[in-house]
């Protein structure tokens, strides 16, 4: 993994991307470090009063030659709001790039998963497995249609599957209920998720007694970011690891779910 | 050019920047950030004498101005500290200090024995003052006799320099610290954590697995600030002074309360270089008010 940095990044984009979502683009002065799939930022927010710490959020793309790196992120609370009305000019100090990365195979067929916020990191995922010529299917959940973020993005990268709750779009239902897990034939060998604990849970699940690879991205709450105070712990096999630096990618066989 | 080397007790640091056991890992976590060699020194997390799985997540919770934390002393052990972690840090030139944590008077005897065995270790923080073990812990730091036990029996069988972390979660500071320094402690250090709890109201359940925690971060500055001026004017031993620790200006305020080097701790977490960032404010705070020797700060303030 590249060096991790302290830059001040300056906004050069700030798009609501519908409901309560939206996209930062952040641009370096520097070189960017060489970044990997899943791994996050830590972001210091100002000008909020009830925003101690920094906020992790996945690094959704990356354009090594502008140097810049975008944020997908949605509005949960106080800090990310404060991040949504950032505006051009902006400095943004952020440390990145934090944590491992997903194991990508060298062969076989991969399904991406992603759930609501969780189909952030996936993106530069899909384009990262592109250079080395592959293209995954990418399973995307959403509430409803009109939630569906940066779709043709998505579609550049690999086949894109969707479901959605209320059925607007692709197959009624939670991505566990879509037709790809529940055929005769799974053509995948290797799973890699993101997505809220609930869905990453019933995938962990179905993914061990159909004996298919698969790894899931953590969201535990995090201080420091960098291994050092302990805090992001997730239980395993082999006890408390952090989801920080040892995750936040975790193969499913290592989780006690 | 400032004069920043500090003589605590015989432990001689190079300025008065040291990080907060706890906050700073192992000190390799930031080296990417700070050279650590331009630290007065760094504390590792709390060594204890066998591994510790800590406690359940969730173990933290934002507060405002501060965090609640309740770790636990997750650890891999002495043993593996000195067998692991010692080979990497032995031959950095700042000053490595193990925080050293146990449940019963033996366990932190041996686990001091063992540390006094590193050559490169030139001194241990005792942490009496831990309030997220059931066992032991603050229940050392919180009464005075317990106190002098624990530090009495630790100092027979350490003979490097003896740093105590003390408790805030007490009436009488002072008689802690006064205990301690009677028992043959070196120096003291303050605050330790303050005891606090959250509660989430949309799901009614408490925020930390454990239920209460410890509190840091800039809300409780004010209180350590007040408790290192009160121990300083009642020990003769030096205090390391800590607690909400952020900028320079934090920092200067501890050394004129009385603290003769400090410690940055959750401010870590805000600003992974925010040791450099306090050394280097020192310095120009220094200069620009013609301080030629930072001893001219240490218990300056003015009445
Ligand atoms: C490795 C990692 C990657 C992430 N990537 C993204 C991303 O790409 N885009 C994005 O929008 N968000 C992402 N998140 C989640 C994001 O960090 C939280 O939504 C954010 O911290 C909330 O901050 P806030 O101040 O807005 O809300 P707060 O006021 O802190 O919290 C609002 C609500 O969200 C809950 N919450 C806070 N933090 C988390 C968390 N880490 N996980 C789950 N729930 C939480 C709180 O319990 C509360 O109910 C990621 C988290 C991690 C750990
Ligand atoms: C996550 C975390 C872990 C800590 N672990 C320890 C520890 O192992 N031993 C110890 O003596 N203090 C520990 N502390 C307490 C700090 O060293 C320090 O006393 C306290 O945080 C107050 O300083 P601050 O406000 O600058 O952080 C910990 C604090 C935090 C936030
Ligand atoms: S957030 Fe501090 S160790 Fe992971």
């Amino acid at each position: 993994m590249s060096k991790k940095v302290i830059r001040d990044l300056r906004v050069i984009g700030n798009e609501r991307i519908g409901g309560s979502f939206f996209m930062l683009t952040l641009q370096s002065e520097d070189a960017l470090p060489v970044i990997m799939p899943a791994q996050f930022a830590e972001v210091k927010i100002n000008n909020s009063v009830g925003t101690f710490l920094r906020r992790p959020i996945s690094i959704h793309d990356v354009d090594y030659d502008k140097q810049t790196i975008q944020l997908l992120v949605k509005i949960a609370g106080d800090g990310t709001a404060t991040l949504a009305h950032l505006r051009e000019g902006d400095l943004l100090n952020v440390v990145f790039p934090l944590g491992n990365t997903f194991a990508l195979p060298l062969s076989g067929r991969v399904l991406l998963v992603g759930g609501g916020v969780g189909v952030a990191p996936l993106l530069f995922t899909a384009r990262y497995m592109q250079r080395f010529g592959f293209r995954p299917d990418i399973l995307l959940g959403y509430r409803s249609k009109s939630n569906i973020l940066r779709k043709e993005v998505y579609e550049k990268f690999g086949n894109v599957f969707y479901s959605t709750d209320d059925g607007s779009f692709g197959e009624k239902g939670t991505v566990m209920q879509h037709s790809i897990f529940n055929s005769e034939n799974f053509p995948y060998t290797e799973i890699l998720a993101c997505g809220p604990e609930p869905m990453m849970r019933a995938l962990a699940k179905w993914a061990l007694e159909h004996k298919v690879e698969c790894e899931v991205s953590l969201e535990n709450k995090m201080a420091c970011g960098i291994g050092a105070c302990l805090c992001c712990v997730q239980n395993t096999k082999d006890g408390h690891k952090c989801v920080c630096t040892e995750g936040p990618v975790f193969n499913v066989k290592q989780l006690l779910w | 050019m400032v004069n920043l080397n500090v003589d605590i007790n015989g432990l001689k640091l190079k300025n008065p920047v040291l990080t907060a056991s706890g906050t700073f890992g192992f000190g390799l976590e930031y080296a990417d950030f700070v050279d650590l060699e331009r630290l007065g020194g760094f504390i590792v997390k709390g060594t204890t004498l066998n591994p510790r799985e800590g406690n359940p997540y969730p173990r933290m919770a934002e507060t405002a101005s501060g965090m609640l934390n309740a770790v636990g002393l997750q650890n891999k052990g002495v043993d593996y500290f000195c067998k692991e972690n010692y080979p990497q840090l032995k031959d950095l030139k700042t000053n490595v200090l193990v925080n050293v944590s146990g449940s019963c008077i033996e366990d932190y005897v041996e686990t001091a024995r063992r540390i006094g065995e590193l050559p490169n270790i030139p001194a241990i923080e005792l942490n009496i003052s831990c309030p997220n073990v059931k066992e032991g812990g603050m229940a050392f730091g919180t009464d005075p006799k317990s106190a002098g036990e624990v530090v009495a029996a630790v100092r027979k069988a350490y003979g490097k320099h003896l740093m105590v972390k003390l408790s805030p979660n007490v009436t009488n500071i002072v008689s802690i610290a006064k205990a301690v320094e009677d028992a043959g402690a070196d120096s003291v250090s303050l605050v330790n954590t303050f005891l606090g709890m959250a509660i989430d109201v949309r799901t009614r359940r408490p925020k930390l697995s454990t239920i209460t925690g410890g509190m840091s971060g800039p809300a409780i500055k004010p209180i350590a600030v007040r408790m290192v001026w009160q121990v300083a004017h009642n020990v003769k031993i030096p205090v390391c002074g800590l607690g909400g620790i952020v900028t320079a200006e934090d920092a200067i305020e501890f050394l004129l309360a009385g603290a003769s080097c400090i410690q940055v701790g959750t401010a870590n977490f805000l600003y992974p270089d925010a040791t450099v960032r306090v050394l280097d404010g020192i310095e120009l705070y220094c200069e620009k008010y013609g301080v030629k020797d930072i001893s001219e700060l240490i218990g300056g303030m003015k009445q």
